[in-house]
């Protein structure tokens, strides 16, 4: 990666950082807000309180005999934090990692899952707010394990978005 | 204002059992003959403060037995009463009664207080003035009396019910039939008795009738005195603890009878009519019940339910804490909102979670700190010096990094410090077990301890715990012989057990010897061959056939102990302690005795590790399971059928393992000739490693892969290197397992191939 490529990726975190910022001071009552993400062309997105950074990609240690969507582990200021290529775990084909490609870290605390993990995709694009009635369900359709992980789908300036679980998506024992 | 008193819980039980611990070992060091009054005043304070405790978060059943206790360790405190070998074994017994109630609390479930009446009941006679043996003797007898009753009735049933008893199979408890005669001056203690009966009416439907044929004429009637008694009908699901509860304040100035109710459902209400008419015959039992007691103890002063209960072998009431947990949760009717659930179960054992911190290694820690603010802000100001930088810039940056250097690796120790703790914590409990067990077999055993204050990790102190509690079980039992025969051996008749702790190098070392029989290596042997863990013509050197005493389902004792001999334990002891990175070692002589030595690192966050590369990653190997590295030489490479490898070191076939291929690292096999091959011993099998290249040897802070992840086999944590990245340290007991049925074919071909 040359100069030039590292200053994009690095301004581009350094903006969506921004917006995660900006995004998280404002508080709605019946108000989600999602970070939305492309892969293969499509805009993704996951709960933006599940968000916990943005990092460039880098450094990542494979582990031995993990399922092939596992890409490794990285060091997240002293913790281990596994990350997983959601474009190979959703079979999008093509993992290149370039310029553009974010490691999305998610935390969630719950009663089933209580972990920090990273998920590789192409690139960070927006955050946006969602009422609850514009989430729809997702198509009642049984194509691949990608489906278990869909919350819901909703329509943001035209363009359809993806809305994933991010406590389904962080439930290994499920996914493995 | 209310405060949540359940968040000192954690603090209360931590120091209760501290103060368990304590009593324990005083009463142990007490000397019956002349007793120091400074030891007693410790366990008395012990109990002082439990009770205290206990009292203030309700733990009412605790509170009350420690209150006897205190009564009693007041009053030998004082002189006024003695103390022999018997009381202390009294005491000891209630410190693990107490112990048990504790536990039972602390882990949310109803505590049995069968014991502890019993050992209030011994208790209440010794402080009338009996002997301790005599007292015990009096409540065992009751108790033992008392027993078939409840065996010959599972479910409780009073002796005097109707005839639903026949079919008991179908009888569910429906609630509890209460005889409640207050004494006629309950009401100047300030106990209203409609208060009590409010009470009960929360906890379920209520029918109560008052008798009123007691109250005189009104020119007799005293004006604060009760004349009324009830005949009390509660329907409920609720536990006999909740109602003695109710009435737990006039306990003694009452006659009190709580019998359960038993019916289908459906049958409920003619139920009501029929137990109504049995509290004619109650009634005469309960005065029975009490005239028992006043025969056991004449002068008992305040004979409470729990002592009726227990010295009366006719006794019809239901004693509660038998059998109520699990009524609770058989009883049919559906749980009413407003009574409490049924006692949930919890994990059996809460591990302690925090720890005391001694003050001066919190002050080093805090002086520490102090210094690395200084050095970072001269760093700081260096920093800030912008273009100007000089040759003593250079200098000055230089030496603050070597400072900080310093500051870093002291900080690391400091913080390594506080979860250290002197291996006392875990000593302590043996001088118990060892008297306890060597009454028990009838030796005579005394218990030396060196080296306390040796500190150790807390996670691996805790761990240690239990086979360390084997091995002086073992030692206790096959160890050290009866007086009789060491007497004819020349010995001493008191065995002796040491155990010292010390440091060495990175590591602590457990020792624990006996003066007893030694191992007898030939029997093990002949034991190991009949197993058929040895083959008939194999030749062992003595340390091999040592080894055998920790193979699993051996044992050299003829005769099954409910103590040990099982065969079982040894092998789980060595398990445990390599569990820990750590080793044990037996040395043993005919007739004077066995030394174990179990060597442990100090801490289970660092290890030392061996750096290795294998396809441009980089694996640690924790050192101590390194037996030694080599170049592969070809030659003495043999392929078994099945397709692995084995290396024939000094004459000994070890397997090969690639970790490229186990690890899915490269596609290709590498060519093994002058690769480099680390030989790893875990669980006295060796196994060879082929690695690309070694690299340095350095400490590795251990970090966990499942925190976030899940377990890997083969890799048993990762850790951070110094450039920031992460690898993962290999396992190389897992790693045996991921080569798995390949490698335990290599090995069989192999041990044929040796004989």
């Amino acid at each position: 990666m040359d100069v030039a490529k590292q200053d994009t990726a690095q301004n581009m975190i350094q903006q969506t950082a921004a917006m995660v910022d900006q995004a998280s001071d404002e508080d709605f009552e019946d108000q989600q807000q999602y970070l939305t993400f492309l892969m293969q062309g499509e805009e993704y997105g996951v709960d933006i309180l599940n968000v916990q950074e943005i990092r460039g990609w880098g450094n990542v240690a494979p582990i031995p005999n993990a399922p092939k969507h596992v890409s490794g582990v990285i060091n997240l200021r002293g913790a281990i934090v596994p990350v997983i290529d959601l474009r190979l775990l959703f079979e999008l084909g093509d993992a290149n990692c370039d310029e553009n490609t974010v490691v999305i870290v998610l935390k969630v605390a719950t009663e089933n899952v209580n972990r920090i993990m990273g998920i590789v995709v192409d690139a960070v694009s927006d955050v946006f707010s969602l009422t609850l009635a514009d989430k729809r369900p997702p198509p009642n359709v049984n194509q691949g394990m990608s489906h278990t992980y869909i919350d819901g789908l909703t329509e943001v300036k035209g363009k359809m978005v993806i809305l994933l679980d991010s406590e389904r998506l962080l439930h290994l024992e499920k996914n493995d | 204002m209310s405060i949540d008193l359940s968040q000192f819980h954690a603090v209360f039980f931590e120091e209760s059992f501290e103060g368990l611990e304590l009593m324990e070992t005083s009463l142990l060091e007490l000397d019956v003959d002349a007793p120091d009054s400074e030891q007693i005043n410790t366990i008395f304070r012990a109990a002082h403060s439990i009770k205290g405790g206990s009292g203030t978060f309700g733990f009412v059943q605790v509170a009350e037995f420690t209150h006897i206790l205190e009564t009693l360790l007041d009053k030998i405190r004082d002189g006024d009463q003695s103390i022999d070998p018997d009381g202390i074994e009294l005491f000891l017994q209630s410190v693990d009664c107490l112990r048990g109630l504790l536990e039972a609390l602390q882990t949310e479930t109803e505590p049995d207080t069968t014991r502890a009446q019993q050992l209030a009941g011994v208790f209440q006679a010794v402080l009338d003035g009996g002997t301790y043996a005599d007292s015990a003797n009096v409540v065992k007898t009751n108790a033992i009396t008392g027993a078939p009753l409840h065996a010959a009735s599972p479910s409780p049933a009073p002796a005097s019910s109707d005839d639903s008893v026949a079919n008991a199979g179908t009888r569910k408890q429906i609630g509890f039939s209460i005889v409640f005669e207050p004494e006629e001056d309950m009401l100047k203690g300030g106990n209203d008795p409609v208060r009590m009966l409010r009470e009960l009416a929360t906890l379920g439907d209520l029918i109560s009738h008052a008798n009123t044929d007691q109250v005189p004429d009104f020119d007799q009637l005293v004006i604060d005195h009760c004349y009324l008694s009830w005949d009390i009908e509660l329907v409920t699901n609720c536990d006999i603890d909740d109602i003695e509860e109710v009435f737990e304040w006039v306990e003694d100035e009452c006659e009190l009878s709580i019998t359960p109710i038993y019916a289908d459902i459906s049958s409920a209400a003619e139920l009501h009519y029929s137990n109504s008419q049995n509290h004619a015959i109650d009634k005469k039992m309960q005065q029975a019940t009490a005239e028992g007691q006043r025969l056991v103890m004449p002068s008992g002063p305040l004979p409470s339910l729990d002592n009726l209960q227990l010295a009366s072998p006719g006794d019809v009431t239901n004693n509660g804490s038998d059998a109520t947990p699990a009524e609770a949760s058989a009883a049919l009717a559906p749980p009413k909102p407003t009574a409490p659930a049924a006692a949930k179960p919890k994990a059996a054992k809460v591990e302690a979670s925090s720890i005391r911190v001694g003050i001066d290694k919190v002050d080093s820690l805090i002086n520490l700190v102090g210094e690395l603010v200084i050095t970072q802000s001269m760093l700081g100001q260096m920093g800030s010096a912008g273009d100007s930088i000089t040759d003593e810039h250079i200098g000055n940056l230089r030496e603050g990094l070597v400072q900080l250097e310093q500051n870093t690796r002291e900080l690391q120790d400091s913080v390594m410090r506080i979860r250290m703790l002197p291996i006392s914590f875990t000593f302590n409990r043996f001088p118990r077990i060892v008297r306890d067990i060597s009454i028990q077999l009838g030796k005579q055993v005394q218990l030396e301890l060196s080296g306390e204050n040796t500190e150790l990790d807390k996670t691996v102190m805790e761990k240690i715990s239990d086979p360390m509690v084997h091995l002086i079980r073992n030692a206790l039992d096959h160890g050290i012989e009866m007086p009789e025969q060491r007497k004819a051996a020349g010995k001493p008749e008191m065995g002796t057990i040491v155990l010292n702790a010390f440091h060495q190098g990175g590591n602590i070392v457990i020792e624990m010897t006996d003066d007893g029989g030694g191992i007898d290596t030939e029997r093990l042997l002949t034991k190991a061959r009949n197993n058929g863990l040895v083959g008939e013509n194999e030749k062992l050197t003595q340390e091999q056939k040592l080894d055998l005493l920790f193979s699993p389902g051996l044992s050299t004792v003829e005769e099954v102990s409910d103590l040990s001999g099982r065969g079982v334990g040894m092998d789980v002891v060595r398990r445990n302690i390599q569990e820990l990175s750590g080793s044990v070692e037996v040395s043993t002589e005919m007739g004077v005795g066995s030394t174990f030595r179990i060597r442990l690192p100090l801490t289970l966050a660092i290890l030392d590790g061996q750096l290795v590369t294998v396809a441009d990653q980089t694996y640690i190997f924790p050192l101590v399971s390194i037996s030694e590295s080599l170049q592969i030489d070809s030659a003495k490479v043999n392929n078994v059928a099945g397709g692995s490898d084995v290396y024939n070191l000094r004459d000994e076939y070890i397997p090969i393992l690639c970790l490229d291929q186990l690890f899915g690292l490269r596609q290709e096999a590498k060519v093994l000739q002058d690769s480099l091959l680390v030989v790893v011993e875990s669980e006295g099998q060796k196994v060879g490693v082929v690695v690309d290249e070694l690299l340095a040897q350095q400490q590795v802070v251990i970090k966990s892969l499942e925190e976030n992840y899940t377990r890997v086999q083969g890799v048993s944590g990762a850790t951070i290197l110094g450039d920031g990245t992460v690898a993962m340290i290999v396992d190389a007991l897992g790693l045996s397992g991921l080569a798995g049925s390949e490698i335990a074919a290599a090995q069989k071909i192999a041990a044929e191939a040796v004989a």
